[in-house]
Parts: C-alpha cells; sequence; structure tokens
C-alpha cells in the first residue's frame, strides 16, 4: 500500500453464494505492468469489472489518482484515464477500423449534439485532429493497410490488436487487458507483447490477464496468482514461475 | 395533378418519420413501437391550438415539437433501464396508451369523432390552402430536417449513436454516456414526428385517433426497415415504395373493400419478406436485428 497511484484494498465479491473474489488488495505505481494469472473462475476479470464499474463491488475500495472509483459508473471511469478490453472481443464489428479507433478519443467536440450545429468548425478541426492521430496509431500498430476496412472483416489476431489501437487513442493512463494474445498465432502475439512492453516508458500501467504464461512472465515487472477469487501469491515473475502452487495449478 | 400532389404531400409526411425513426431504430438500435403517438401528438396538440387558441401557425408547430419532445423525454427515462425486446413493449404499451387517451378524453380531444375543422395554416402573409402551397410546405419541412439528420449521423455524435446500436458495454466502456445518447435521441425522434403531424394536421383538416394506431407505428417502422435502417436514404425510398404501391393497387379497377386487404396482406407480406431475404433493406447497411454477426 504505498503506491498511491492505483490502490484497491479488501475488494469483496459474491455472485449469488459463490466467493468471486475475497479480500482481495493491490496497488499498481506509474509505469507498470502487473500481470494476473489463474485458473478459469479465479476472479481475474471479475477484479476488472469491479475496476471500471461494471459491477459493484460488496466490500472494498479503488482509488485511482486519489479518486474513489467505487460506485462511478463505466463512462465516468473511463474517462478519468481507465481503459479495458475484452476477453469477449468487442469491437463496433460493421464501423471501419478508423470509425472503431476514432470513437475512443477523448477530446470530441462533435459529440455533444449542440456543437454539431453551433459549434461545427470547431467540431469538424478537432475531428481532423483526431482523425491524424488515429491514422498514425493505426500505422504505427501495423494496421495501415485496413483503415477502411469494416472492423468485422478483420482476423481474430488483427481485432485484437485493433482493441489495443482503441485503448492507446483514449490516451487512458491505465490500461486493462483481458487475455490480449490468447488464441493467436505467435507472429501476431509477438506484434502485440512488444506494443504492450513499450506502455510504460510513456508512463501508462498495465493490468494484464493471459493464461499464457511465457507470455504475461516475458513482459511483467509483478504477477499475481489467484485462484478461486483469493490472492495465492505475488511477486516478480521468478518467484511467481518457481512457487510451487503455482506450478501444482498449471502443471496438473 | 391535385392527386399526384396528395401522394407528393403523404409521401413528405411519411419521409419525416422515417428520417425520425431511422434516427431511433437504425442508428441507436431502440425498436420503437410508437412513432404514430407522437406523430399524432403533435396532430392533435396543432388541431387544439389552431381552433381554440387561434395562435399562428408557425408558433403551434413550434409548441408541437416541443410538447412532443418533452413526452418524449417523459416516456423515455424510464425506457432507459430496459433493453431490446423489452424496450419494443415498452414502447407498443405507450402507443396504446396514447391512443386510449386520444380516444376516450371526449372533452379534449372529441374521442372517437376527432377534430374537424382545422384552419387553413398562413405562414406571415402566404396562406396555405392549395394542394401545390402544402406540397411546398412539407419540403419546407423536410429539406431541413433531412439536412439535420445528415450531420447528426455523419458526426461524432452519430458514430456514438452506432457504437450504441452495435454494443452499449462498448460504448459505456469506451467512457460514452450511453444514457444522455439515448435519451436525446428519443426526443429529437418524439419532436421529428410531431412536426409530421403538423402538416397532416393542416392539410387534412380533420384528424380521430385512427391515423395514430400502432398499424400506424408499425407502418413508419416499415418504412424504415424496408428503406434500410441505419441509412440515410433508406427510409425516403422505403416512404416512396410504402406510400405508391398501395395507390397502384387503385388502378387495377378491383373494389375498394378488396383493395384496402389486399394493401394489408402487401404491407405484413413485404415485412416478412424483407426480414427473411434482405434484412438489411432496400439501402441499408445494417441487418436488422441480426446479432448473429457478433463473436
Amino acid at each position: 500500500m504505498i503506491y498511491s497511484w492505483l490502490n484497491i484494498v479488501g475488494l469483496e465479491k459474491n455472485f449469488g453464494g459463490v466467493k468471486a473474489l475475497t479480500n482481495f488488495s493491490c496497488s499498481l505505481r506509474e509505469g507498470e505492468i502487473l500481470g494476473l494469472i489463474g485458473p478459469n473462475g479465479a476472479g481475474k476479470t471479475t477484479i476488472f469489472n469491479l475496476i471500471t464499474g461494471f459491477i459493484y463491488p460488496d466490500e472494498g475500495k479503488v482509488t485511482f489518482r486519489g479518486i474513489n472509483l467505487v460506485g462511478l459508473p463505466p463512462h465516468a471511469i473511463a474517462t478519468v484515464g481507465i481503459a479495458r478490453t475484452f476477453q469477449k472481443l468487442r469491437l463496433i464489428q460493421r464501423l471501419s477500423v478508423l470509425e472503431n479507433v476514432l470513437l475512443f478519443f477523448k477530446n470530441q467536440p462533435g459529440q455533444q449534439l449542440p456543437n454539431i450545429f453551433f459549434r461545427w468548425k470547431e467540431s469538424a478541426r478537432q475531428e481532423a485532429i483526431n482523425r491524424d492521430t488515429a491514422l498514425s496509431l493505426i500505422e504505427s500498430v501495423g494496421l495501415g493497410d485496413k483503415i477502411k476496412e469494416l472492423s468485422q472483416n478483420l482476423s481474430y489476431g488483427q481485432q485484437k490488436l485493433l482493441n489495443l489501437a482503441c485503448c492507446l487513442a483514449s490516451d487512458s493512463d491505465l490500461l486493462l487487458l483481458d487475455e490480449p494474445v490468447s488464441g493467436i498465432a505467435p507472429l501476431m502475439s509477438e506484434k502485440i507483447l512488444s506494443i504492450i512492453q513499450k506502455l510504460p516508458m510513456q508512463n501508462k500501467s498495465v493490468i494484464l490477464i493471459e493464461h499464457n504464461l511465457d507470455a504475461v512472465m516475458q513482459i511483467s515487472d509483478r504477477v499475481i496468482f489467484l485462484d478461486a477469487g483469493v490472492k495465492v501469491s505475488e511477486g516478480t515473475p521468478e518467484t511467481i514461475r518457481n512457487d510451487p502452487k503455482v506450478i501444482e495449478a498449471y502443471l496438473d | 395533378m391535385e392527386y399526384f400532389l396528395h401522394i407528393l404531400i403523404m409521401i413528405s409526411i411519411y419521409v419525416i418519420l422515417g428520417l425520425s425513426l431511422n434516427l431511433i431504430v437504425g442508428y441507436t438500435g431502440l425498436i420503437s413501437l410508437n412513432h404514430a403517438a407522437f406523430y399524432g401528438i403533435g396532430a392533435y396538440v396543432i388541431a387544439l391550438m389552431a381552433l381554440n387558441l387561434h395562435t399562428p401557425f408557425l408558433v403551434n408547430v413550434i409548441c408541437a415539437v416541443f410538447i412532443s419532445g418533452f413526452i418524449g423525454a417523459i416516456i423515455g427515462f424510464p425506457a432507459l433501464r430496459i433493453r431490446e425486446d423489452y424496450f419494443a413493449v415498452y414502447t407498443f404499451a405507450f402507443q396504446i396508451i396514447i391512443f386510449s387517451v386520444l380516444n376516450n378524453w371526449v372533452s379534449l380531444t372529441g374521442g372517437p369523432i376527432g377534430l374537424s375543422g382545422i384552419p387553413q395554416p398562413s405562414i406571415f402573409t402566404w396562406r396555405i390552402s392549395s394542394h401545390l402551397g402544402f406540397a411546398f410546405l412539407s419540403f419546407l419541412f423536410l429539406a431541413p430536417l433531412l439536412w439535420i439528420i445528415y450531420r447528426i449521423v455523419n458526426s461524432p455524435f452519430g458514430r456514438v449513436l452506432k457504437t450504441i446500436r452495435e454494443d452499449e458495454v462498448l460504448a459505456e466502456a469506451s467512457g460514452k454516456k450511453v444514457n444522455s445518447y439515448k435519451i436525446l435521441v428519443l426526443i429529437i425522434g418524439a419532436g421529428t414526428a410531431a412536426l409530421a403531424g403538423t402538416i397532416y394536421a393542416y392539410y387534412i383538416s380533420f384528424i380521430d385517433p385512427t391515423s395514430f394506431t400502432i398499424t400506424e407505428s408499425i407502418f413508419i417502422i416499415s418504412i424504415v426497415i424496408i428503406g434500410g435502417a441505419g441509412s440515410l436514404w433508406g427510409p425516403i425510398i422505403g416512404a416512396v415504395a410504402l406510400v405508391v404501391l398501395p395507390e397502384l393497387i387503385r388502378f387495377t379497377g378491383l373494389p375498394s373493400s378488396v383493395s384496402s386487404n389486399i394493401r394489408q396482406i402487401l404491407f405484413g407480406g413485404l415485412l416478412v419478406v424483407f426480414i427473411m431475404r434482405r434484412p438489411q433493406g432496400l439501402l441499408g447497411e445494417y441487418f436488422f436485428h441480426d446479432n448473429s454477426l457478433q463473436k
């Protein structure tokens, strides 16, 4: 609890009688990559949903830069600088790659209805700026030739990449990535991991859920192992890799 | 000639209704079955004002649009809690309520007898009495509306609407306050539907509740679906097709009792065929209520 940047204290969530998460605490500093591992149903995605306000905790506190996040709706949490991806890929299937990315920009005067008619010049100018930023962003993640393509026509790996690009477009400081490289080819996986790995250089932090242990160990500064809603162990990738409980869970 | 102008005016009225419903159904993905209620509210507000208060035309129009928009907000707020099919059922119920009110509040609305003798409108010194005048008036309403809808759907605001249609959770996660977008769209839809109602009331100069039933709501949603939900020009094509088709039956020489039944069969049949064979409508990009593409 040394860091005050992101602080999670005593988080609890029950679904009916099922304890999804029990007394979970952790903290994160700027520019850190934290890996969350554990078997299915360990409560990893529940943590994401609790942080981003899609579900409310029964107990516990989440603060981000001193702001209490518990009780805020998801869109408010997104605006304070937390972006997330979903395990079940969520993209606007019938919009182009460019429009998917554009959606996530924070500064969009044209999203306010009156501005479309009364301050349309300003709206159009900002839209043009966002468009340029979006184009170079799409280029930089390597989807440059797919700009006009509908996102439903991308391959699964490209869609995951686009998801990540959307998070980057939101210019959030904390990215919660739910299985960013699961189920995709090694080459694309490397590409996505290298993008994530560079995020701390821009002072962005990442919490990463991933079943691919090698990927997690490769890029995380710190790893938390969860099982059945309880934090079992926490430490550097090295200590976690050699933790008997982790070995038991993953090699059984 | 007057006959063609009449068709033209009816097309314009339904284009306005289709454009306004398309914003709700086609762009935002809310299946609304109460559009005829707002159409009716517009018509009744303007008829009551013109008959009882003798206020000028433009004042009446503005009042009708605002009152309808206000009612749209009132029914919209509770509707924010429900989604998809439930939203459709909710709006269906509201449609029935409005019809019952119009049909039974005899002292205000005249009940089933309706309101007749609505005076001809005049804009400043221009008195609109001919078919040509009304055709012109309806274009005067239609053109700016088309421009407004065009601006809305091609703006970042419109992009958020499409996102809500495709995936509300994603819209929330990307920091959009989904509920305020929805309520705005419902208000705009209600207000612009009233606009069509005002033209209708002045043009026909007689209104009764049977013009604003659930059948009418379904007719408007058919315009949107057959024309192409989520496409700017879709409702225009849809309105032209659905207004002109029954007129063609008229020329077959069948007795009117038969042709009016054929009309109902035609609409029902068309809707079924389109939903099965071409769910995106004639021009649409959006597969109406089809989630099979989503992984």
